[in-house]
């Protein structure tokens, strides 16, 4: 599974829920609306440089606080392809995975991409190669459960099959 | 078989011998709960396209986020999930006026039992790990997957140990403690971990307090926390349940040769002296009072799944007792549960609180989720007795929150700014 696309931005550590997504707008529960309010009162110019395919770049703890899975909607309905971070709080990933999106833990793709960067990335494989600079990263193997839901498109699509087709 | 307790939990869940941390096991969920999110749960669920949810009476679901509907949005929003609930014969639903905060809510009701799997659709689902059960957060779409299974995968989490030796000296209580742990190990101190607290200190407090460290490990990253499951816990389940277990029941407890992979030691004499504070923007930038200087206080807060609970609306109405809440200072308290309410009536804390100008809210999250019930202007600065102090959190970006003990958020409101409860008890003896 082979996702391309270019950095937008990079954060620092320990980027929370309430930053990712407001509580304010938590009453929303159309999963792509919840898209218009990434990063709204922390880093509200983060949204409007996403392009489709991009990527978010972080330190340690993406994610830590709050189990919303609007934080998850979020990045990923406004077009984020994956996220590359030294880690992720074990909610969000969680919940990323369950919605279909991408993570890459990798502490020196984090340390050394640049937004601006375009990157092609081997999601299963774990290697992160930025076409920019020549360097190839690698990231943490998933285990086989994450691959197979990453691939059926999150859990609701692999349980439909499994349960009600 | 030398299993820490969340090994253990996770072994007997999944039909196994034994467990070691980093494998991935499936186990069978005990109870399931989530709030105003199991709209956001159904949806998914619905999606899925099973009928039913696999277990109506596992299945818990609570108004809280926000009680009773402050908007259009929310109405609906509660409307959709009482008629999924009729639909689905869901028993155990605690509506507006019916219950209070979940985790509360849940407790309070003998919903979660030693040894049990629990899973929540709220990060402080951990709070149950004071009932020695393996009890964690999950996303609204997991949660579909388990009302549709009642099972789910998990990596099995290495153990850290906190023994907690010594003693709580005066106005310091486990909100102190739990805050200096949070500022030694950081906000990812113990991510994807199991927390196990123990120790003297901790087998000498309530299992109200005990919830404050269970809640508050989530904080710092962990997936469950626990505290032991000794006499006091088979007394408050007794009394709540009508049942009881064996406190010595190995079931519930680690095993004492088991395999940690770190033991912290704390002598909380000696290392947690004053009362903690979390200053803004982070849980874990935490300070010793003495040290957070000069705060001027525009709101303060006692309530929430952390500090709302009667022991804390006791101490908050001590320390304002004979006091009026200062001129700049407005004081929110919110009891944590309809119980709490009625029992902190009986006993005349909130005539004590209210005498002193507070506002009482009703039970629920109130203005620690952002929502409504105390929102915060830019450039105010709240004190409260909750767990986040995130950007934002409580209003304006530009807003600050200090977290603090219920008794320093009373001190601080009678003071109109940050101060040690000593100083407030001194003024009303002399
Ligand atoms: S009181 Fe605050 S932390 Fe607790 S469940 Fe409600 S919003 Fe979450």
């Amino acid at each position: 599974m082979t996702v391309r696309g270019r950095v937008a931005a990079r954060l620092g550590d320990n980027v929370d829920t309430d930053v990712i997504y407001p509580g304010r707008f938590l009453s929303i529960t159309d999963r792509e609306k919840t898209a218009e309010h990434l990063f709204e009162l922390a880093h509200p110019e983060i949204l409007g440089r996403i392009q489709p395919g991009d990527f978010l770049v972080a330190g340690k703890n993406f994610g830590c606080g709050s189990s919303r899975e609007q934080a998850t909607a979020a990045v990923k309905y406004a077009g984020v392809g994956a996220i590359i971070a030294v880690s992720f709080a074990r909610i969000f990933y969680r919940n990323s995975l369950n919605l279909g999106l991408p993570l890459l833990v990798s502490k020196d793709a984090s340390a050394r991409v640049h937004p601006g960067d375009e990157l092609e990335i081997d999601v299963t494989a774990g290697v992160i190669y930025d076409q920019t600079t020549g360097e190839s990263f690698a990231a943490a193997p998933l285990d086989p459960r994450a691959v197979e839901l990453l691939q059926a498109g999150g859990l609701v699509p692999y349980l439909r099959k499994k349960y009600a087709a | 078989m030398r299993m820490t307790l969340a090994e253990k939990i996770l072994a007997r869940a999944s039909g196994r011998e034994s467990v070691a941390p980093d494998e991935v096991v499936v186990a069978s969920i005990d109870l399931a709960m989530s709030h105003e999110n199991a709209d956001l749960v159904r949806k998914s669920f619905q999606e899925i396209g099973v009928p039913r949810v696999w277990d109506p009476e596992r299945i818990v679901i609570i108004f809280d986020h926000r009680v009773p509907a402050e908007s259009e949005k929310t109405a609906a929003t509660h409307k959709a999930i009482r008629e999924f609930v009729r639909a689905q014969e869901i028993r155990h639903f605690y509506d507006v006026g019916r219950g209070g905060i979940c985790h509360q809510v849940l407790a309070e009701n003998g919903h979660v039992w030693p040894g049990m799997v629990v899973v929540g659709t709220d990060s402080h689902t951990t709070t149950h790990g004071a009932f020695a059960a393996f009890a964690t957060g999950i996303g609204a779409t997991e949660m579909a997957g388990v009302w549709t299974e009642g099972k789910l995968w998990f990596k099995v989490p290495s153990t850290i140990r906190i023994e907690v030796a010594g003693e709580l000296g005066p106005w310091i209580s486990a909100k102190d403690l739990v805050l200096h742990i949070i500022g030694k190990l950081g906000a990812d101190g113990a991510d994807y971990r199991a927390v196990e607290f123990d120790g003297p200190v901790v087998r000498g407090m309530t299992v109200a307090s005990r919830m404050v460290l269970a809640n508050l490990a989530m904080e710092m990253g962990a997936k469950v926390a626990f505290t032991p499951a000794d006499e006091t816990l088979a007394s408050y389940l007794a009394q709540r349940t009508g049942r009881a277990f064996a406190p010595g029941d190995l079931h519930f407890s680690p095993d004492p040769d088991a395999r940690y992979e770190r033991i912290l030691v704390i002598d909380a004499g000696h290392e947690v002296r004053e009362p903690q504070i979390a200053c803004p923007h982070a849980v874990d930038q935490v300070k010793p009072l003495s040290e957070v200087g000069e705060v001027l206080v525009d709101q303060a807060v006692v309530g929430s799944c952390t500090n709302g609970r009667l022991e804390d609306l006791e101490i908050a109405a001590r320390v304002v007792a004979g006091h009026r809440v200062h001129p700049r200072t407005r004081l929110l308290v919110i009891p944590a549960s309809q119980q709490i309410y009625r029992e902190a009536m009986r006993l005349g804390y909130l005539d004590t609180l209210i005498e002193a100008g507070a506002m009482i809210n009703p039970p629920g999250c109130g203005p620690c989720v952002g929502v409504h019930q105390g929102i915060l202007a830019a450039g105010e600065v709240c004190i409260s007795s909750t767990n986040r102090n995130f950007i934002g959190r409580m209003g304006s970006k530009e807003s600050g929150v200090y977290l603090a003990s219920p008794a320093v958020v009373a001190a601080s409101a009678v003071a109109g700014r940050i101060v040690h409860p000593q100083t407030v008890w001194q003024e009303v003896k002399s």
